[in-house]
Formats: structure tokens, C-alpha cells, sequence
């Protein structure tokens, strides 16, 4: 729910315009920086020092708009984590893993075990680790 | 007089100005504009920059408390099946506040505190169950922390909005500063709370129930009853001793007051009693591992005070020793939905508490194992 909400709601945020023009600059400055390159082997140091900073001044302002519009974008987007319920029967020991469904809970009892007949019960109901929290932490 | 011809020539040379080239006069009173506006308006940039963060992270936050909002109604109107709207009486819910006791004389301020504690919780219960009328009374209880989450939601964002707009108001860098500097912080909670919400309205549990979970697995089989307040107790044989093992009544959202059911069964078994063991979740430091256990002396147990203070109250007359094993996670696990290395670490938890029993207590000793937390997914 919060995604679809957070991720259209993102889209209107930043300005279509204001990135036009961070886009332009950033082309812009590249080109300076390049411009600049050629100018040293041309023998304008002068020339090439002007480039050089106006280049890589523009390059770190708009690039540091553009990353903060990814981040922006990146952090409104929620994942959704999956809920798994863990289905044990005490006596035979047989352990079964479904998604979680209202009413579940810990200890609940549930219908008969195929095998000894006993009833079973919910174990554990648990998260399972976000793509974001297995990067962080491989082992989880 | 041609040193006086040669000194401009000479001050245009070194300042970048006396090369004859238009194009690189203008770059270099580019240059030096810039200088001079970072000089005096490198602050105020500085502040925009931040006002732009501070503004990115209020957006998310309003997101999230009207998501909270929409989820508290949405989950009213599914199991209370409420006749009229509750739109209204959610909004009225949300701006509820508490005002502590008066502390300028602390004597006697825990009763107070925990009298109006009783009172809010009372107050909310019946606010709910009038909003729902058609659910349970562990639907109540899921359906109260689903309110007390975007609660803290709107709080939140109330807050951070009063800070943003008040340094933007008075162009104050140092408000600015400090709400931006602390927003990573306030967000992560918020992003909990947000998880929370889900988890409480569907009734999973959160990486608060770690203690109540330890506490229903020991349990589970053996004759369970009620202790006062909201708790249920159980007598469970536990490594050659008698462990009294109490926990907050699930699988609603609950904690009880461990408090007063420790005094209660301190009183029940006077002089008996070898050792009070707590179970907690407790706030791990950056770097640590999410589920490793600790082990420690005195209340392991959060909240407002109330419940330490009747614990530490009730140990004292007979000077009954009070260990402490806590399972270790940040805030943001402890409100959301219960991680899978939490739920794992239950039994990592079980073997320290059998260390302690073992190590500090006598064969056919009683002893009283507390469950401390949130009890929502997890019953008895």
C-alpha cells in the first residue's frame, strides 16, 4: 500500500524541469572538461584551467542533484517484506512453512497432523529479510 | 612615474584581468563573484541545501502518517464494522496526548504515573471499542496499537514539520542543523512505525514479543492462569526446579504490567522465591549483531518506569536476586514485524536462562521467568 502511494507520489515531486536543466549542465560541464583537455594539448593553459574549473564545478553541482534525486526517489520506496508462518506438529516433529494469513498466531492450534493425528500448532511467525537487509547482512 | 604606469597593468595581470582575452575577463570576474557570493552567502546556501533534505524527509513523513491514518481506518471499518464513519473519531484519537505528573515533589509520582497510565489505557480501550463495536477483545488490543502507531506517526510528523517551518521561518541554521542532523534517526523510526502499523492491524508479531515468545514457548503445555494485570502465569518444571513463567495475555497486543504480576506471585510463594529472571528486547549498538544475547543484573524492562519500579519494590523484602537476559535488536526491529534471526534467537535465549538457573540457583528452587514486551501474534 505505502509503495504505490510513496512511488507516485515521488514522481510529482521532483520537478520535470529543474531536471531537464541539472541533465543539460551535466552534458554542459562534460563538454567543458573535455573542451579543456583539448585546449591544454593546444597550449592554452589558461584557457584549459578556466574549462577545467568551470567543468568539474558544474559536474559536482549537478551531480550531486542528481544523486540526491535518486536517493529521494530510492528512499520512498518501501519493500514489502513477505510473513512466513512456521506449522509444527509437537509430537512427529513435521515442520511445514506457509505465508501468513489473519488469525494466525503463536501457539494456535490448527487441524490434525496427516501423519500421527496430533494437533498441530503455529510455532513461529516471522519476517523474512528484506533484498535491502540480505545485501547489509549475507548471513540472515 | 613609470612605476605608476606599470602598477595597474601589473594588479590586472595578477588578478586575471590583463590578458586583453573578453572571454577570459569575464570567466575570471566569474571567478571572483563566485568567491565573494560563497563568502557571504555560503551559509544561507548551506541552509537551502538542508531545507531541501529536511523538505524530502517531511514529504516521506506525511506519507507515512496518512498511509497510517488510511490503515487505522481501513482496519476499523474490516473487523469493527463500525455503522457510522470513523474517520472523525480516528482524527480525535490521533491528537490524544498524556500529561505526566508534576514532578517539582517526586514523592509518590510512580503511583501517579501509573494511575494515569491505567486511566489513558482505560480511556482508549473504550475509545476503540466504541469506533469497532463489532471486535474482540484481542481485536481491540491490535486495534489500539494500530491507532497508537499512527499515533506516533502524526506525532512525529507534527514535530519535524514544527522544526522545519519554524527555521524556515526565522532563517535559522542552527534549527536546521539540528533537525537535519537528527532526521536520519527520526526517520528510521518512522519507517518502523510505518511497518508496525501493518503488523499490529493483522495481528503479527514484533521484534518487541521476543520476551513473551521465550516465555510461551516454556509454557506451552502446562495449566495457564490469569495474574493481575492483563497476564497469565504458568508453573513449568525447568532444569530439576519450579519456574513460575509469566508473560502479558496474548496473542492480542499487550504488556501487561509485569510489575504487578511479579509482586502478585512474590506475595503468592513469600520466601520461596530463589530468583527473578527477565526476558527483554534490548537495544543492540550499531555493529552488533541483530539476535545476539546478553546477559546482565537488575529490571530488564522499558517503558515509562512504572513496571521497574514495582519489580524492584518487590524483590527487595526478601532481597531476591534479579537477572536480566535480553535478545538484542535496534528500535526499528523492535516495532516492526519479527525478523527471522529474532525469532531464531528464542532459542539461543531458552540455553542462556538454563545457564543462569543452573549456575545461580539450587536444585528444587523457585524461581519466576518474566516474558517482557509486546505479546501481539503470540499466545500462550
Amino acid at each position: 500500500m505505502t509503495n504505490k502511494a510513496a512511488s507516485s507520489g515521488s514522481s510529482n515531486k521532483i520537478s520535470t524541469f529543474v531536471l531537464a536543466v541539472t541533465y543539460i549542465t551535466l552534458i554542459l560541464s562534460i563538454i567543458a572538461i573535455v573542451a579543456g583537455v583539448t585546449a591544454f594539448y593546444e597550449g592554452f593553459i589558461e584557457v584549459t584551467a578556466y574549462l577545467l574549473a568551470i567543468g568539474f564545478i558544474a559536474l559536482a553541482l549537478s551531480g550531486y542533484y542528481v544523486f540526491q534525486s535518486r536517493k529521494h526517489v530510492a528512499t520512498l520506496k518501501i519493500e514489502t517484506p513477505k510473513i512466513l508462518t512456521t506449522i509444527e506438529c509437537i509430537k512427529c516433529g513435521i515442520k511445514s512453512t506457509r505465508e501468513f494469513q489473519r488469525g494466525d498466531y503463536v501457539y494456535k492450534e490448527l487441524d490434525k497432523c496427516s501423519k500421527c493425528e496430533d494437533t498441530q500448532v503455529i510455532t513461529a511467525i516471522y519476517r523474512e529479510p528484506t533484498l535491502k537487509e540480505k545485501e547489509k547482512n549475507p548471513t540472515a | 612615474m613609470m612605476n605608476m604606469l606599470v602598477q595597474p597593468s601589473i594588479l590586472n595581470n595578477q588578478l586575471g584581468l590583463g590578458s586583453g582575452d573578453p572571454i577570459l575577463t569575464i570567466i575570471s570576474l566569474l571567478s571572483y563573484l563566485f568567491i565573494f557570493v560563497f563568502i557571504f552567502y555560503g551559509q544561507r546556501i548551506q541552509m537551502y541545501v538542508m531545507i531541501r533534505e529536511v523538505e524530502s524527509s517531511l514529504f516521506k513523513l506525511k506519507l507515512l502518517k496518512e498511509e497510517g491514518r488510511k490503515t487505522a481506518i481501513e482496519t476499523i471499518n474490516e473487523i469493527g464494522k463500525p455503522t457510522a464513519d470513523p474517520s472523525s473519531k480516528v482524527d480525535r484519537y490521533l491528537e490524544y496526548f498524556t500529561i505526566a505528573p508534576q514532578n517539582m515533589d517526586p514523592s509518590g509520582i510512580v503511583h501517579k504515573l501509573d494511575h494515569i497510565l491505567d486511566v489513558r489505557d482505560e480511556r482508549l480501550k473504550e475509545e476503540v471499542k466504541l469506533m469497532a463495536p463489532a471486535s474482540d477483545e484481542v481485536q481491540v488490543y491490535n486495534l489500539e496499537n494500530t491507532l497508537e502507531a499512527a499515533m506516533a506517526l502524526n506525532f512525529i510528523y507534527k514535530v519535524v514539520r514544527h522544526y522545519y517551518l519554524q527555521g524556515k521561518k526565522t532563517l535559522s541554521l542552527y534549527t536546521i542543523m539540528q533537525l537535519q542532523m537528527i532526521l536520519p534517526l527520526v526517520m528510521k523510526e518512522a519507517e518502523a512505525y510505518s511497518s508496525a502499523l501493518k503488523a499490529f492491524a493483522y495481528g503479527q508479531p514484533i521484534g518487541d514479543g521476543v520476551g513473551p515468545l521465550i516465555a510461551a514457548r516454556l509454557m506451552h503445555g502446562h495449566e495457564v492462569r490469569k495474574v493481575p494485570k492483563d497476564c497469565v502465569v504458568a508453573t513449568v518444571p525447568f532444569e530439576n526446579r519450579t519456574a513460575l513463567v509469566t508473560k502479558a495475555e496474548g496473542p492480542g497486543g499487550n504488556v501487561g504490567k509485569p510489575g504487578d504480576a511479579v509482586k502478585a506471585l512474590i506475595e503468592e510463594n513469600r520466601g520461596k522465591i530463589s530468583a527473578v529472571i527477565m526476558i527483554d528486547a534490548g537495544l543492540k549498538l550499531e555493529g552488533e549483531a541483530l539476535g545476539e544475547i546478553a546477559e546482565g543484573i537488575g529490571a530488564a524492562i522499558g517503558g515509562p518506569g512504572v513496571d521497574q519500579y514495582k519489580i524492584e519494590e518487590a524483590i527487595m523484602e526478601d532481597k531476591i536476586p534479579l537477572y536480566a537476559v535480553i535478545v538484542k535488536e535496534d528500535i526499528g526491529d523492535a516495532v516492526s514485524m519479527m525478523r527471522k534471526e529474532i525469532s531464531n534467537a528464542a532459542e539461543k535465549a531458552i540455553e542462556r536462562v538454563k545457564d543462569v538457573v543452573k549456575e545461580r540457583t539450587k536444585e528444587g528452587d523457585q524461581i519466576i521467568i518474566v516474558g517482557v514486551g509486546n505479546t501481539i501474534g503470540v499466545g500462550q
